[in-house]
């Protein structure tokens, strides 16, 4: 471990507060890039933190006064300059970027690895193997025997690799005896603390990007580059310009960090950020728990968005505290970084919204869809299937006293989520659980966490849509056939929106419950 | 083009071999680095034999044989077209209960292309592949907005590819699509210049000369401008960025 780097012993005197001004964070991490010591791109401990988010003694140093910065990058640049060791990166630049996480799972894991074996030789090893990450979360609970023979090729892969992080199940039979096996591979990330400031992640699943979330570089991609970064430990990316969505606004007690991001993707349309990548600033954006941050960042693929990022403060540090023993350091978008275009929302004025069948950019209030008869509603996924999630959706089983009037499928991403479930009080409900508040709304007994039904999934996957139904979700995509019938509605919405919805029988907006 | 950077430092002193309907095996042949290659691919191997033997209507004009330096190989594909819309997402490439096939085992590699964007509307009356068939008929598909959004899965370019697909040309590309299609190798990505599915039907025969960025519809006799695929061009042809890398020396040659 670094002792410390050049810039913040250069700039930034010790520091135990985390209570800085958005304005020295900035000015903080635009003058870290100033330093030219061979030591800049060596990472703080967790602790130097502080140090180096902490305010800078010239703070109205300019960089053309200094000389000592030359052109002015966001966060998502600064990350890949640091990780391509490069001093300056422009959006358009293809470089080398050295991978600190590979992730891969069960349905992209085994092609993956196929062509590792293939392109490296058959003895050929990870190039480290505490920095792939390997997570058993699609095709898990199903007796499907081809998804089940891939969970083994994963297990074979680690033991012979000695992969230090595999969150392994054998037994199918009850998840809870399976102490390493996790779930959501996205969710069980951040939950083990893989998820870092300042890194790069690559995974073999597009909703790596909710690791943007802890402002990391995180992406997704497909097995031909997963085999490589397996071999190589980097792949040559392309740096992708920045939209900068500043949200604003005291968020109203109605609304979810889902009605945010479908509220963006409907601005923009499913292609409206494709190859760049989107960072959300704004005093709403800092006023959200890492959860509801990491819904923010999980869709901005469904924008066609290579990334999201969202600045790391003092509720990021305080997430990753005990998660991680590794070193970090954030990074931050200078004041004069250039951005392709900037998106201002005030979030006091937004409604509950929904993504109608069957584009996630399809976009309408949820009380103008109140006559939309609905077959069942699901909650779940690395999307909607967090702590957070079911914390909201409780609240409005608990406010409304009522019994679903449809099928309510509930599915915790991962091992802790489905824990919480069973053991966290829900604020105002007299210390009862979330899942005692479901069982008394009448909803379906929380399944075991996987990916489940979100995207189909084998024909035996617990609430996957074998009818052509109109379902209430809180997923991530309602393309023709997402989560398994060609001819299925999707609604995507928040968890508030989808408990509202389940005990109504209708699309139905949260306020009918929560005011 | 996100290789291009590290395409344009690479010496290529690779020659091409000319023939018309010319397989790949047979074309490596004639390079003593990348016919070692070919065969060792199980997968690239079985795509390009196949392409070649069980789609006759899929022409592969390869570029003259040029004794110094080569700089693209060309191609041009003809056959029928498959027409579909917006937004064709990775669910309708290939549905996600069939991602138990692993794209690199032979087998299930054949079994994916047989699913190949059979995630389609039952509004899509004509299928891309015919009940009982494992390949399609049309070797060309023609697209609208954002194709291949949704998912990384690289079943999806691999679907098509193995299903005899040779090429998509979509007005734009999901991000991570257009990338898994030249990592692999498996279909050529090329973007029209104008909206080309709204005055192609299903059926038509068209040719694709990617050299003179230009898509034929015979049919109709119309021609339409596609965008120049660039660097992307040679390693879809190589057969993917591995089979690339060691054809042009970037990576040594097992």
């Amino acid at each position: 471990m670094p002792q410390t780097s050049m810039a913040s012993s250069l700039v930034a005197p010790p520091s135990t507060s985390f209570f800085h001004t958005k304005k020295d964070l900035n000015l903080s991490a635009f003058s870290s890039s100033s330093s030219s010591s061979s030591q800049r791109y060596q990472k703080h401990a967790s602790r130097k933190i502080c140090c180096s988010v902490s305010a800078p003694q010239q703070t109205q140093r300019q960089p053309s006064t200094t000389g000592s910065v030359k052109t002015a990058m966001t966060m998502t640049e600064k990350i890949l300059a640091r990780a391509s060791q490069k001093e300056q990166v422009t959006p358009g630049d293809n470089i080398w970027v050295n991978v600190d996480i590979l992730m891969t799972h069960d349905v992209c894991g085994p092609g993956s690895i196929g062509i590792f074996k293939n392109e490296f030789g058959k003895d050929a090893k990870v190039w480290d193997r505490e920095k792939v990450v390997i997570i058993p979360d699609h095709y898990i609970f199903t007796s499907d025997e081809r998804a089940n023979r891939n969970v083994d090729i994963l297990r074979d892969f680690c033991n012979e690799q000695n992969i230090k992080y595999f969150y392994d199940i054998k037994d199918l039979s009850n998840f809870k005896v399976n102490p390493d096996y996790k779930g959501v591979c996205h969710i069980a990330l951040a939950q083990e603390g893989h998820c870092r400031p300042g890194e790069v992640l690559l995974g073999t699943d597009s909703h790596t990007c909710t690791a943007g979330a802890f402002g990391q570089f995180a992406t997704g991609i497909g097995n031909t580059d997963a085999g490589f970064v397996l071999g190589a430990g980097k792949l040559l990316l392309k740096v992708p310009p920045t939209l900068r969505f500043v949200m604003d606004g005291e968020m109203p007690n109605y609304l979810l960090a889902k009605d945010l991001i479908l509220q963006i993707i409907g601005e923009i349309s499913v292609a409206g950020a494709t190859y760049k990548s989107m960072e959300f600033v704004g005093s709403t954006v800092e006023s959200l728990n890492m959860e509801e941050r990491m819904t923010l960042c999980n869709m901005v693929v469904e924008a066609g968005g290579k990334n999201g990022v969202i600045p790391p403060d003092s509720i990021t540090y305080k997430y990753l505290e005990g998660k991680t023993s590794v070193p970090y350091e954030p990074v931050y978008s200078d004041h004069q970084a250039r951005f392709l275009s900037e998106y201002r929302f005030d979030v006091s004025k937004l409604e509950p919204l929904v993504a109608k069948p069957h584009s996630p950019d399809n976009r309408a209030l949820a009380r103008e869809c109140k006559d939309v008869k609905i077959n069942r509603v699901y909650i779940g996924s690395c999307t909607g299937g967090k702590t957070e999630d079911f914390m909201a959706a409780a609240k409005v089983f608990l406010a409304s006293g009522k019994k679903v009037k449809v099928p309510t499928f509930l599915v915790p991403a991962t091992q802790k989520v489905w824990m919480d479930v069973y053991s966290l009080p829900v604020p105002g409900s007299g210390g009862k659980t979330c899942s005692q508040i479901f069982e008394e709304a009448g909803c379906d007994t929380p399944a075991s966490p996987s990916c489940g039904a979100c995207l189909g999934g084998p024909k035996d996957t617990y609430a996957r849509m074998n009818e052509p139904q109109v379902c209430v979700s809180t997923t991530n995509r309602n393309f023709p056939g997402r989560m398994g019938h060609r001819e299925g509605e999707i609604y995507l919405a928040s968890p508030y929106t989808a408990a509202a919805s389940a005990l109504t029988g209708y699309v139905t907006d949260p306020r009918e419950f929560l005011q | 083009m996100a290789f291009s950077s590290a395409t344009a430092t690479v010496s290529q002193n690779l020659t091409f071999a000319s023939s018309n309907k010319l397989s790949f095996s047979h074309s490596s042949s004639s390079s003593s680095t990348s016919s070692f290659n070919f065969l060792s691919f199980p997968s690239f191997q079985s795509k390009f034999c196949k392409t070649i033997i069980s789609s006759p209507q899929i022409t592969r004009a390869h570029a003259p044989p040029s004794p110094s330096t080569t700089t693209t190989a060309t191609s041009s594909f003809h056959g029928l077209c498959y027409v579909v819309g917006d937004n064709i997402d990775t669910d309708q490439i290939i549905p996600a209960e069939h991602l138990t096939l692993v794209p690199s085992n032979p087998d299930e590699y054949q079994k994916l292309g047989s699913f190949a964007l059979i995630g389609l509307p039952d509004s899509y009356a004509v299928r891309f592949i015919d009940s009982g068939e494992t390949k399609t008929k049309y070797s060309i598909i023609i697209a609208g907005d954002n194709f291949g959004c949704g998912s990384s899965r690289e079943h999806a370019p691999v679907a098509l590819g193995a299903s005899g697909a040779a090429a998509v040309i979509a007005e734009s590309y999901a991000r991570i699509f257009f990338r898994n299609s030249v990592a692999t190798g498996e279909v050529y990505p090329v973007e029209s210049e104008t909206r080309i599915c709204e005055e192609c039907r299903t059926g038509d025969v068209v040719t694709v000369e990617l050299e003179e960025n230009r898509l034929i519809n015979h049919t109709t006799g119309k021609e339409y401008k596609l965008k120049p695929i660039g660097d992307a061009g040679p390693v879809i042809e190589a057969g993917g960025i591995f089979a690339y890398a060691r054809k042009t020396g970037m990576i040594p040659t097992r």
